[in-house]
């Protein structure tokens, strides 16, 4: 039988929520034994190159580029989670919300007590993803199947959902692992 | 001295006397009923509507409905389970609740309820909301962002002439919870602590505090909501 | 204000908090609106904080804390003056004018605000005009009022037809408001000056006139329909030093205004049915709360209350009752659909916002400043002298079996002859329309938008209780308007307006629908949409006040009947579309870095 695959992103995170991941220490060898990944920063591949059963997605979406991996994820994975605060919520990026991203624009590359920007020049290459007017959830992107909240969420949850997802068996957890810090 | 009587908890059977509220009668029977916006020796406020239990088939809010000889209560239905989530998401989505990097994170009753509730996102489309943060006061700092507008604050802290030191201001989705300016000047050090106090969540924050407890300590890190209520009333069974 | 002039109303009215509406009030005539410095006074001489006082002022449509202009337009913006062009008014006071929608002029002299139904929709499109009422406003009308704004005349000297019938052209009131009474029935049938008070109620016993309003099986004719008898005999067995009797003239439920017409035209049998409910439950003292829109009947009222005291009908032993007094006063709401709530209407007199109280207690039980208070719609009270006047047997035989009596009903939008009808309980929708000359009906709005959205198939069902009830309002529209746009929209814009903010699922579900609504109208609607509305629309039977029960009913009600004009503009094949417009989110960076957003 085919082991079942597993893709994960950061959109509009910090990488704490893989960090987490990685966190499930010795059990990451049994993880590689139960799963394969397929484009994910963890085997750095950076393509699909199949359909995955499992997509574990990080951060919101306050760019262009992310609402684009975002899609292909949905359209790749057969069961999408948001993991993490910044996924479920917006999480901290999503401070920037009630501020316009002219503003915020304004603040990071041209007027900020720190900014040095003698030409004043916006970054602007055509290559750059546009930044979104806010930072969207996920789950109002497109439609998502599980959430593991947490910031970021503990190795435990995340370990536990996964064996639960693979499994197929479902799993009462534990009250002192639902966080949301 | 009250007369006994008998009420029905999701069917089972409690003795309580019939000067109690329903809240009061569950909980000294050791039946949890979640609350927020209830603040003992206050009149109750029944705005956040969490507490609401059904009681011959209509919604009925526990904190403020007395009990009767023989009423029937269900607190634990889908349909109550299913409410209560709803307005615990309700509140999440309608203000900005940063939950990591708040104060109050870890003692927060609205965080505890929705992991009591196990609320992991809410069905409601998040609606970031301006509000404001108003630093104004010398004592303590309101931010809008976390405030469920339960009028906590609005009903227990006064000065000795009975004056609210808060109080609502606009009405419907625009209302939201105001300190007098003015008077905010005459805060005392007791006063500004027990606002923080009364406060459910991280709105109401006592300057230079907060952070206190480590991760881990904090009173809902590891014990749920209600569990003391609870434990209260499997002892009271065992006896 | 100056401090000595704000010192005097105050002392007026003895420097009790509770007086607050009416000390609002006064500034208010006086200078449109109550300054920071205002507030700053009132608040010594109240004892209470400034915040507190925020907390009334804000609260209420009418008050304002910057000025609003030297004329203040406030335009009906109910579904019923939409379809009868206010559009076009509101176009010409902007345009024409240099008015902002809910603003002031920029040289200050008017000011333009939407309003919630003012109880003249059979005559709409009308407005309020510095407290007086214009109504059938044309755009030509429109262009003369701005005219002789700009000339500065007073108002009385704006209007250009003739007064109104009926007492309408009361010296007292002067109004140019019409009656368009349809059809009369027991209640509105001309009558003597407290003759039932002289003649019967005299004879009586307290107890003999609880027994005849029981025996009639009266029900409160505000919408709620609670047993009138029952009411007061729970007020009557409540303890207290004191008791009230409330009349609720607060009439604000989009498309009413039959209580207009009552307040106009029979005065003496409202404040007869107040005295007589006062003799039946031993209370003393009524007030009568009258909504700011019919602040155009205040002083005529009050000349009536004047009049009746002077020939010994108020004060003590009216008609020569021994043991017995009662005199009322007139307490002025000051904009807020909610205070119709009889607890909220309660609170509102006591001068705080009008959020409604947690029950129990019930306001018989503790009502205003916490004495056992009955609260009655002006329709009741009326009732209620015809039943002791002519029996509580005979008030049963009329109407159906479980309702009874007769139902004063205001009839608006697209019909022939829009205006009061007294009915019999029992008559059928479809008899209605016939009656009002409405052609080629689709939907009629049942008791406002806290009713029912009846569509065609259902013309059959019966007006009564356990059917169509209604507190009297019924809107009808044709084949030329779009449900969900003209209607639905329309009254959920109202409640969200309206809403006290309190209870959780009030503050927040209504907007929450009325963007669904959008999103819909959109086209970007799916079926899990719909499912998620009748959902969320169910949650707010768990608010604390009727506004709160029932602020869903729009949804919920042409979810219901008009279900497939929803499903035509659903997307097929798909449950989930997002909100996210990502050319709209992605707009506003690329135009500050000067590039294309991403489509």
């Amino acid at each position: 039988m085919n082991k079942p695959v597993v893709a994960t992103a950061s959109l509009a995170g910090c990488f704490g929520c893989h960090m987490s991941l990685l966190d499930i220490d010795e059990r990451l060898v049994e993880l590689i034994d139960l799963v394969e990944f397929n484009k994910s920063p963890i085997d750095d591949i950076k393509k699909f190159t199949k359909d995955v059963d499992i997509g574990l997605i990080e951060g919101g979406c306050c760019n262009t580029e992310n609402v684009e991996v975002l899609k292909e994820f949905r359209k790749k994975c057969k069961t999408l989670i948001s993991l993490g605060e910044c996924a479920i919520m917006g999480g901290l990026p999503a401070l920037r919300n009630d501020i316009t991203v002219s503003e915020c624009l304004a603040e990071a590359y041209l007027d900020g007590p720190t900014t040095v920007n003698e030409h004043r020049i916006l970054p602007n290459d055509e290559e750059l993803p546009i930044i979104l007017n806010k930072v969207y959830p996920c789950h109002e992107v497109v439609k998502m199947d599980y959430f593991l909240p947490g910031c970021p969420p503990s190795a435990d949850l995340i370990w536990e959902a996964l064996v639960a997802l693979i499994t197929g068996e479902e799993k009462e957890i534990p009250y002192a692992l639902i966080k949301y810090d | 001295m009250a007369d006994r009587i008998s009420i029905y908890i999701d069917k089972k059977e409690y003795f309580t006397t019939e000067d109690k509220t329903i809240l009061e009668a569950a909980q000294e029977n050791g039946v949890y009923i979640p609350t927020l916006c209830h603040l003992p020796e206050t009149e109750s406020s029944t705005s956040c509507r969490i507490c609401t239990v059904m009681v011959n088939g209509r919604p009925l809010t526990a904190c403020s409905t007395p009990v009767g000889e023989g009423m029937e209560i269900d607190n634990s239905t889908t349909q109550i389970t299913e409410w209560r989530k709803s307005v615990l998401e309700i509140m999440f989505t309608e203000g900005n609740h940063f939950c990591p990097s708040c104060e109050k994170s870890g003692n927060c009753r609205l965080q505890a309820l929705a992991y009591r509730y196990q609320i992991m996102a809410p069905q409601f489309p998040y609606q970031f909301n301006e509000r404001e943060i108003d630093a104004t006061n010398d004592k303590i700092i309101q931010d809008h962002n976390r405030c469920i507008i339960c009028k906590r604050c609005v009903r227990a802290i006064k000065d000795e002439h009975g004056r609210s030191f808060f109080a609502f201001i606009d009405r419907g989705h625009k209302l939201r919870v105001r300190l007098d300016r003015k008077l905010g000047k005459e805060l005392t050090d007791e006063l500004a602590e027990a606002a923080m106090e009364v406060c459910p969540v991280g709105s109401i924050l006592v300057r230079e505090k907060g952070f206190e407890t480590p991760i881990g300590q904090r009173k809902y890190d590891l014990e749920r909501i209600g569990a003391d209520i609870e434990q209260n009333g499997q002892m009271k069974n065992h006896e | 204000m100056t401090q000595h002039e704000l010192k005097i109303i105050c002392e007026k009215n003895h420097f009790d908090r509770h007086s607050l509406m009416d000390i609002l009030h006064e500034i208010h005539d006086h200078q449109g609106f109550t300054t920071e410095e205002d507030i700053r006074i009132l608040s010594e001489n109240l004892k209470i904080s400034e915040i507190d006082l925020r907390q009334t002022i804000s609260f209420y449509h009418f008050f304002a804390c910057s000025s609003r202009g030297k004329y203040t337009i406030y335009l009906n913006n109910s579904a019923i003056s939409n379809l009868k062009g206010r559009e076009e008014i509101e176009k010409v006071f902007i345009e024409e004018g240099g008015c902002v929608k809910n603003g002031v002029s920029p040289d200050g002299l008017i000011g333009l605000y939407e309003t919630p139904c003012i109880g003249m929709s059979d005559q709409e499109p009308a407005a309020l005009i510095n407290g007086r009422i214009f109504t059938n406003l044309t755009a030509f009308r429109a262009k003369e009022l701005l005219h002789n704004m700009k000339k500065g005349l007073p108002l009385e000297d704006m209007y250009t037809t003739v007064y109104g019938d009926g007492r309408n052209a009361h010296p007292e009131m002067k109004s140019i408001v019409r009656n368009n009474i349809r059809r009369v029935g027991p209640l509105l049938r001309p009558s003597e000056k407290m003759q039932v008070l002289k003649n019967q109620v005299s004879q009586m016993s307290p107890e003999q006139v609880l027994e005849q309003v029981k025996l009639a099986e009266l029900r409160g004719r505000g919408g709620a329909g609670f047993p009138t008898g029952l009411k007061w005999q729970f007020c009557r067995m409540a303890e207290g030093k004191k008791k009230y009797v409330f009349c609720n003239a607060d009439e604000g439920e989009p498309g009413t205004f039959k209580d207009r017409v009552l307040l106009t035209e029979k005065p003496e049998d409202i404040i007869e049915g107040m005295i007589i409910a006062g003799y039946a439950i031993g209370a003393q003292e009524g007030v009568l709360y009258l909504r700011y829109e019919y602040k155009y009947m205040k002083n005529y009222l009050e000349y009536i209350i004047q009049t009746l005291r002077e020939e010994g009908f108020l004060g003590k032993n009216p008609a020569g009752i021994k043991g017995f007094s009662f005199d009322m006063r007139i307490q002025l709401g000051a904009g807020s659909y909610v205070c119709g709530e009889e607890s909220a209407l309660i609170e509102s007199t006591e001068g705080k916002r009008g959020e409604p109280r947690s029950r129990p207690p019930f306001p018989v039980e503790k009502g205003y400043l916490g004495y056992p208070t009955v609260v009655n719609n002006v329709e009741t009270f009326c009732a209620a002298v015809k039943i002791v006047q002519f029996g509580g047997d005979w008030y049963n035989s009329l109407g159906t079996d479980e309702s009874k009596g007769t139902k004063l009903v205001s009839v608006s939008g697209d019909c022939r002859y829009p205006g009061i009808y007294e009915l019999e309980w029992g008559f059928t929708m479809r008899d209605v329309l016939e009656m009002v000359g409405a052609k080629e009906t689709r939907a009629v709005q049942m008791g406002g938008p806290s009713g029912e959205l009846v569509n065609k198939h259902q013309f059959d069902r019966i007006l009564c209780y356990s059917d169509l009830a209604t507190g009297g309002s019924i809107m009808i529209f044709d084949r030329r308007r779009n449900v969900i746009e003209d209607v639905v929209v329309n009254f959920m814009e109202f409640f969200i307006n309206e809403s006290c903010g309190s209870c959780v699922p009030c503050r927040n579900i209504p907007k929450l629908l009325k963007e669904k609504l959008d999103k819909i109208l959109s086209g970007k609607g799916t079926s899990q949409d719909l499912a998620d509305m009748e959902r969320w629309g169910a949650m707010m039977k768990i608010n604390r006040c009727g506004l709160g029960h029932t602020a869903a009913h729009p949804i919920l009600s042409s979810l219901k009947n008009f279900r497939s004009h929803y499903e035509r503009k659903l997307r097929k094949h798909t449950d989930f579309i997002s909100d996210v417009d990502l050319l709209e989110a992605s707009k506003e960076a690329a135009e500050y870095t000067n590039r294309e957003p991403v489509i």
